[in-house]
């Protein structure tokens, strides 16, 4: 089927972006980003990051920024609370519907529980810490808890995008940009056990905390918890030791074993994603600077504009791959599972 | 007053054994002392050592040699083939179900059918328990990450009538993946693996390039390269009215395993030093850091050091 047969897309598609702090947001919105989503200074989302996110005051300003240009603000409340700290996910749940945020973005069964009961006029995404790969998971979202959207993991092939699309109740919103997980979010505890803390208990992955920088004679060594992550050669560009993305042993060969350090970027997927019926896609990266989030939402702005405007002749043009290129991690991107061959 | 005795399960085979093996295995352990025994594919559906039927009638077998069987689900599904064996497995009519994955759960609540909350399952909260056990849920295996004191807050919240399990045994499983880190391993893509999980029956080791094994892959799924190894804890889990033990299945020396586990709870034998001997024949070593609220890889009680070579 080709793709213009195939299109079901009434409108562009909705660019949600990242910000970790006031000014991310304001560039975010100033740069043409439909949504931006944010989360407050606590554990309570899946980016806990020293000097990171949103306070009661800064939150308010960004709504309140956000709203006056007709562009809504998500709250990222993704994480899994423990019986002893459930009220600090409780008041973060009313906290964010006090500040008539345009939804809630989350993944416990508690949480998303409370906030449909308590909240019944509050949109609910699942967030991809929810782990929904199947439509029959995402149905059962929709069904306890009323969501309406689902936000999935990176996992997927384009197909079994296509597939979960068709047959779910609610819309999809894809990562279209950043950091990768190659794990299923959600289900991923490596960190923790390394450094006892997790994306789904405290909202880290590799917390900085945790890491060693070292010049040695054999080279510049990145440990987490200890263990060698990575050790590079003089001139070779060093990145952060997160744990998936280490050169390990395995069988006498060493090697990305789990996952190089890469970005994902699927500019040039966006007229297959437009066309197959696609909600949102999601940029990655609250723990990245303002100057991460102008420039990459003035990039997909520009890409989603020009794909809806004439999607059988859109092509990311260079200068866009290159800017992206820049941000990347590793300076190097890739397709990710949508890809089927990454797999 | 006295504490109930815990059950012994067995978790399912989380390596791709061949059909032989498999067999050999379940007869092996149908004459052990464990009383559950969860059966079924949860890793990797390209793995086909028994189709659905097979397992059901493995399961009949072991069921009329006196185990409680539950059948377990896929943790990670993403095609239809695999919703299809998941509705099979769901609609069995006969056998508790295992849910890895919330599909799995709206399944088995539509069906009004109890079922397990398997470790692919985030269960982190009495609350959230509460929900599940509303839809159905009859037992639930605690997420491994969590600490002893989360389980005492959850366990005095815990609904009436469900029974709590915790993987007490084995490599534990701490991720999954779409991509397949064994086939990646021998270069393959993943749709011509050439099913290399055969060659390695309990996953491959991964170590830092100091020589620190910690993680073992093993297909999409990435499991701890330490055992963890619980039975140490055998009087506190008893406190917190664990009614389940899992032990997760290893190629060699389950029996072993199974009858120290036993013993102990029979009180024949000290949990300490059986966990010592045990240990003791571990590859990478033992850990318990997560029970303990630390890291994952840490062994706490009965230090035994990462082995590091």
């Amino acid at each position: 089927m080709s793709i213009s047969a195939r299109s079901s897309a009434s409108k562009p598609l909705e660019l949600v972006c990242p910000a970790g702090n006031l000014p991310s947001l304001k560039t975010a919105v100033d740069h043409g980003a439909d949504s931006v989503y944010i989360g407050f200074r606590d554990d309570t989302n899946a980016r806990h990051f020293p000097g990171l996110n949103f306070d009661a005051k800064t939150a308010a300003q960004g709504v309140q920024y956000a709203h006056a240009k007709g562009r809504r603000v998500f709250v990222a409340l993704n994480t899994f609370p423990q019986p002893s700290g459930w009220e600090r996910w409780q008041r973060a749940v009313d906290h964010a519907a006090e500040l008539g945020v345009d939804a809630v973005i989350a993944a416990d069964i508690s949480v998303l529980d409370y906030a449909g009961r308590r909240y019944p006029n509050l949109p609910l995404h699942l967030s991809v810490q929810g782990s929904a790969t199947n439509y029959e998971a995402i149905r059962f979202y929709h069904e306890q808890f009323g969501i309406r959207r689902v936000v999935l993991p990176r996992v997927l092939s384009l197909p079994q995008v296509r597939h979960v699309l068709e047959n779910s109740p609610v819309g999809i919103e894809v990562f279209g940009f950043g950091g990768l997980c190659i794990m299923v979010e959600g289900r991923c505890l490596l960190s923790s056990y390394v450094t006892g803390e997790s994306p789904n208990m405290c909202g880290v992955c590799s917390p900085a905390k945790a890491v060693r920088w070292e010049e040695t004679p054999r080279g510049l060594e990145t440990r987490l918890g200890g263990l060698l992550i990575d050790r590079y050669a003089p001139g070779e560009p060093a990145g952060y030791p997160t744990l998936c993305k280490g050169r390990f042993e395995v069988a006498d060969q060493t090697y990305y074993a789990i996952e190089e350090p890469t970005s994902l970027n699927t500019l040039e997927l966006l007229p297959e994603l437009q066309a197959m019926g696609i909600a949102a896609i999601k940029i990655e990266g609250r723990q990245r600077s303002p100057a991460y989030v102008t420039q990459v939402t003035k990039v997909w702005r520009a890409a989603i504009d020009a794909c809806w405007r004439n999607p059988a002749a859109y092509a990311p043009k260079p200068e866009w791959q290159r800017e992206l290129g820049k941000v990347s991690e590793g300076h190097q991107t890739t397709l990710g599972a949508y890809h089927r061959t990454w797999q | 007053m006295t504490e109930r005795q815990p059950k012994l399960a067995l978790g399912p085979v989380l390596y791709y054994w061949p059909q032989e093996k498999l067999l050999d295995f379940y007869e092996r352990m149908s004459a052990t002392p464990v009383d559950i025994i969860y059966l079924g594919e949860t890793v990797c559906s390209k793995r086909r050592a028994f189709n659905a039927d097979e397992w059901l009638e493995l399961a009949e077998r072991l069921s009329a040699a006196g185990k409680e069987v539950v059948l377990s689900t896929m943790a990670l599904l993403e095609a239809e083939s695999e919703l299809k064996t998941l509705r099979r497995l769901c609609e069995n009519g006969r056998f508790t179900v295992e849910a890895n994955d919330m599909g799995a759960v709206r399944l088995l609540s539509e069906r009004k059918a109890p079922f397990v909350l398997g470790t692919g399952i985030n269960v982190y909260s009495d609350q959230t328990l509460r929900f599940l056990t509303g839809l159905g849920a009859k037992r639930w295996v605690m997420p491994v990450e969590l600490s002893r004191a989360t389980l005492a807050s959850i366990q005095a919240g815990r609904p009436a009538g469900v029974e709590t399990e915790v993987f007490v045994y084995g490599r534990l499983p701490l991720a999954y993946s779409a991509r397949c880190f064994t086939a990646r391993h021998h270069d393959l893509p993943k749709d011509d693996c050439q099913y290399r999980c055969l060659d390695y029956p309990e996953g491959l080791t991964l170590s830092t390039r100091e020589g620190q094994a910690f993680l073992a892959l093993n297909g999409i799924q990435t499991q701890s390269a330490q055992t963890c190894n619980l039975l140490p804890e055998l009087a506190e889990l008893r406190e917190l009215n664990v009614d389940v033990l899992r032990l997760s299945p290893q190629p060699e020396g389950m029996e072993t395993v199974v009858e120290a586990f036993a013993a102990c709870l029979r009180g024949e034998r000290d949990p300490v030093e059986t966990a010592r001997a045990l240990n003791a024949g571990l590859p990478y070593g033992a850990c318990d850091g997560y029970w303990q609220g630390q890291p994952g890889l840490r062994q706490i009680q009965a230090a035994e050091p990462l082995n590091r070579s």
